[in-house]
């Protein structure tokens, strides 16, 4: 049984325990604040899995137009740093945070950047498509990032052709989209390719003098190989969606995709290249997911509930490292209010590039390395000193109220309690004894903490265990 | 806290590696220019005889790659012509890995260089000695228990430094010193998250260090060479930063991205070329002023070569490469042999075969520059070859 128990209480209604959903909040969105919890653990586990999934999807926020007049740079596509401005908004905001979480995680996987084009209005449309389709079936995806203009020019499917083809996308849509390496051979790739010639877009309008302008995909059937294909041991006059629907059926594209599931929203795996050669760490969890990957036919919101029911799911508290996008918007999530006037929005872009994940912008079509690898000295220096400096400015609501959470404890608190309490406020943290025992040094100095005591110094004491707190190895983890 | 040796006389060896990420069209870098092959197979993605820059009878650099030439001729740079692996992979992840670790058939934990950090600091007594600049730590670098440090921004590499109250900031400092410090509950029962727990205790602790000693290095810099504008040339003179600094770095890592010409090569290839040639040869000038030359050798290497025909617009991924050794030590000229480019001679009827691999190249390095033992690095014995004066 999981040590997290649902329970009852005058038989009529459920509790959830704060931890366990905070850790749901974690994967499933970007963090939670205090009042979530207080408001969620009202509400039986399930049912709050099941609101975070069964989402109507729709790309538009409530603020769009209030973003869109204080940040006029947003009308003009071009500089996609601001569309990254309007997501971190949402990630720190929506209502529907798996939407968005959903969205960065197949970001990860479908790699796809600004660098090579330089053409914003086709990225953030890329974004936006995948935003749309975000929990709907593998199929879907597969099928609109084939045909979005952004991915055709990142992987040169508009050099594809029927006469040459070009076997850049062909390659990547089985190696790192769908199947992972050693599931096909190089006569499959090429059988792809050919598959997807004719797949491009129309020329936008020109460059100048306006700037980039959207482009629309199109299947030109002059430059299509219409002929005999053999892909996966299938013979047929393929085109590229009968490759993808050959791909979504087999036990390979469930493995994969469980894999990154499970290293996206579960546990730190070992990097890509390795999942060839090294086995899965927990292989229950990854039949689960793989049969209700199967059994639903590549549904991804019937995989998603399914994780995040499962024991596997509960039991993995801090098993990731964060990324920096989570690393950022969860600690503004809990040290202040982020509205959308709020200038500090438009540094975020840059923030994230510092700690090493410029959304929109991944550093190869291989996406970015996860777990420890986001850590080194450089990007471990950018985020300590990004929450130290957001958790110890009184003039952020969240950190005020995190502090005030503390002063207004009815009891004197013993020095243990008070760093209780502290990991508790911060979202139900969990810290190792070692960094337990350097907090508790400081919190048994200087002046008793609670019973409504309130003065500087006291104050003073309370920030400073905070700002510890997020130098600590701990909040490095998810 | 750390102390480094004064270098006495002879200076300690130090090696620079430039990573070209993304796979270099060889190809079209070093040019087998009077080959009619040459134009035949690079149609579309080739350069014209008299627009590419001869120094042999029969090779040309790159039009845009001039500073190479005058490298080359002023005997600094070492060809190393085919350069690659048996069953090369054309997977940028896997083969860039292969690269890293030295380990062609299965996946491996360690880099190369973090193994070469451990022979010359085992008690990881300096954090600097490696360093690597830009986004992100090699995987060539990183290993278990082994500190290197990792910089974006030479300028402000510190931690909280927001907190204004200078004693509040050190009292912190030695608080975060113990947070960070591996504990033995990490081992054991919580093994996997112990790994992570100790690799997050080793770089804290490596930044505590790093930021220390490097917090004077860029006001201490002064030179006469006006580098350009852009990643490689930065990063190249934060390497002459740090090493004037006389900090103890023995290894320096820098990336150099964007190789992967699938489509619109000749433009694209066109920027990287004069980048490339460029910051290496403003790299060696300031050397020179700083009369740092003779310690230092640069390595230029990619993860894989491109194919022999273009398709066009670019080129696909290929197997075989080529690789540089540049600096005062090393003896210029041609080194192994430049890969065949005849039809019937292509590996798998499409790429340049390899004629020399790069475990050797590595090897080298490590045995005639550094003054290390290659073999439990490069993990096995290859042929070597002989670049040094």
């Amino acid at each position: 049984m999981n040590k997290f128990e649902i329970f009852y209480i005058n038989g009529d209604f459920m509790k959830t325990d704060k931890a366990l959903i905070a850790h749901l909040y974690r994967r499933a969105g970007f963090g939670s604040t205090p009042e979530m919890l207080d408001e969620l653990s009202l509400k039986d586990y399930d049912s709050i899995v099941d609101n975070l999934v069964d989402i109507q999807l729709i790309n538009d926020l409530d603020d769009e137009d209030i973003l869109t007049r204080y940040y006029p740079q947003l009308i003009s596509a071009d500089n996609f740093g601001m569309d990254n401005t309007k997501w971190f908004y949402r990630m720190i905001n929506s209502k529907k945070p798996l939407q968005e979480k959903m969205t960065l995680f197949w970001h990860h996987v479908f790699a796809t950047g600004w660098t090579k084009s330089e053409q914003g209005p086709t990225m953030i449309d890329h974004i936006a498509m995948l935003r749309d389709d975000c929990l709907s079936n593998l199929r879907v995806l597969l099928k609109d990032i084939s045909a979005d203009p952004a991915m055709i020019f990142w992987l040169d499917n508009c050099e594809n052709h029927g006469k040459n083809i070009n076997e850049n996308f062909g390659r990547e849509l089985l190696e790192l989209f769908s199947m992972g390496i050693g599931n096909y051979s190089e006569e499959d790739i090429k059988h792809a390719s050919r598959a997807f010639t004719g797949w491009t877009f129309e020329q936008p309008m020109p460059l100048y003098p306006y700037g980039h302008f959207k482009s629309q995909f199109i299947f030109d059937e002059k430059d299509h190989d219409f002929g005999e294909k053999e892909f996966l041991g299938n013979k047929g006059n393929f085109n590229g969606e009968d490759i993808i629907e050959i791909i979504v059926k087999t036990e390979a594209c469930a493995k994969f995709i469980s894999r990154h599931l499970y290293n996206f929203f579960v546990a730190d795996e070992p990097q890509i290249p390795a999942w060839s050669i090294e086995p899965p760490k927990d292989q229950e969890a990854m039949n689960i997911l793989v049969n209700t990957f199967l059994d639903s036919d590549a549904d991804m919101k019937e995989v998603m509930r399914t994780m995040f029911k499962s024991d596997f799911f509960k039991n993995s508290m801090f098993k990731r490292v964060k990324c920096p996008a989570e690393f950022i918007a969860s600690t503004l999530k809990i040290t202040t209010k982020i509205g959308p006037k709020d200038d500090r929005l438009s540094g975020l872009h840059g923030l994230s590039t510092v700690m090493g994940q410029t959304l929109l912008d991944p550093p190869s079509v291989e996406g970015w390395h996860t777990g420890k690898e986001w850590i080194d000295g450089g990007s471990l220096t950018e985020r300590i000193n990004y929450a130290v400096g957001l958790i110890s400015d009184m003039n952020n609501s969240g950190s005020k109220n995190l502090v005030d959470m503390i002063i207004n404890s009815k009891v004197e608190l013993s020095s243990e309690q008070l760093v209780s309490k502290i990991l508790e406020c911060s979202g139900e943290l969990n810290v190792s004894e070692q960094t337990f025992k350097q907090l508790l040094d400081i919190a048994s100095i200087g002046p008793v903490v609670g019973n409504n005591q309130d003065n500087d110094v006291i104050r003073k004491k309370i920030i400073r265990l905070y700002t510890l707190l997020v130098s600590s190895p701990e909040f490095q983890l998810a | 806290m750390v102390t480094h040796k004064k270098s006495t006389g002879k200076k300690d060896p130090v090696l620079v590696v430039v990573q070209l990420s993304g796979g270099n069209d060889f190809l079209n870098t070093v040019i087998p220019f009077t080959n009619g092959i040459y134009y035949d197979v690079r149609n579309y993605v080739g350069h014209k005889e008299g627009e590419s820059l001869p120094f042999t009878d029969d090779l040309a650099f790159h039009p845009k790659a001039e500073a190479f030439r005058e490298i080359y001729k002023e005997g600094k740079m070492a060809i190393v012509q085919g350069i690659g692996y048996e069953n090369s992979s054309r997977s940028h992840f896997r083969a860039m890995d292969i690269w890293h670790t030295c380990e062609p058939n299965t996946v491996a934990t360690e880099g190369w260089l973090s193994k070469v950090i451990r022979e010359l600091d085992p008690n990881s007594s300096n954090p600097l000695t490696a360093v690597s600049f830009g986004k992100g730590l090699p995987r060539a670098l990183a290993a278990p228990g082994v500190i290197c440090t990792s910089i974006d921004n030479l300028d402000n590499y510190g931690l909280m430094t927001s907190i204004e109250d200078n004693a509040q900031r050190m009292a912190n400092l030695d608080v975060f010193s113990r947070m960070y410090t591996p504990a033995d509950e990490w081992m054991g029962e919580r093994h996997e998250s112990g790994v992570v727990m100790n690799y997050l205790a080793n770089t804290g602790s490596g930044v505590l260090q790093g930021a220390d000693m490097l917090k004077d290095v860029p006001s201490k810099y002064k030179s006469s060479v006006e580098y350009a504008d852009n990643s490689i040339a930065k990063a190249l003179r934060d390497v002459v930063k740090v090493h004037t600094a006389g900090l103890g770095t023995r290894v320096f890592y820098t990336q150099h991205g964007g190789y992967d010409h699938h489509a619109q090569e000749m433009p694209a290839h066109d920027r990287l070329m004069g980048e490339l040639s460029q910051g290496i040869k403003d790299f060696l000038t300031d050397l020179d002023e700083h009369d740092a030359s003779e310690e230092i050798v640069i390595l230029v290497f990619s993860e894989f070569g491109r194919r022999m025909k273009d398709n066009g617009s670019g080129t696909d991924h290929g197997s075989g490469g080529g690789a540089f050794i540049i600096g005062n030590r090393v003896n210029g000229g041609l080194y192994s042999e430049y890969p065949s480019i005849e039809p019937s001679e292509w590996l798998n009827g499409e790429d340049m075969k390899h004629t020399f691999d790069y475990r050797g190249v590595y090897g080298t390095l490590l045995e005639q520059h550094l003054g290390l033992d290659p073999n439990e690095i490069v993990l096995g014995n290859f042929e070597q070859l002989n670049p040094f004066k």
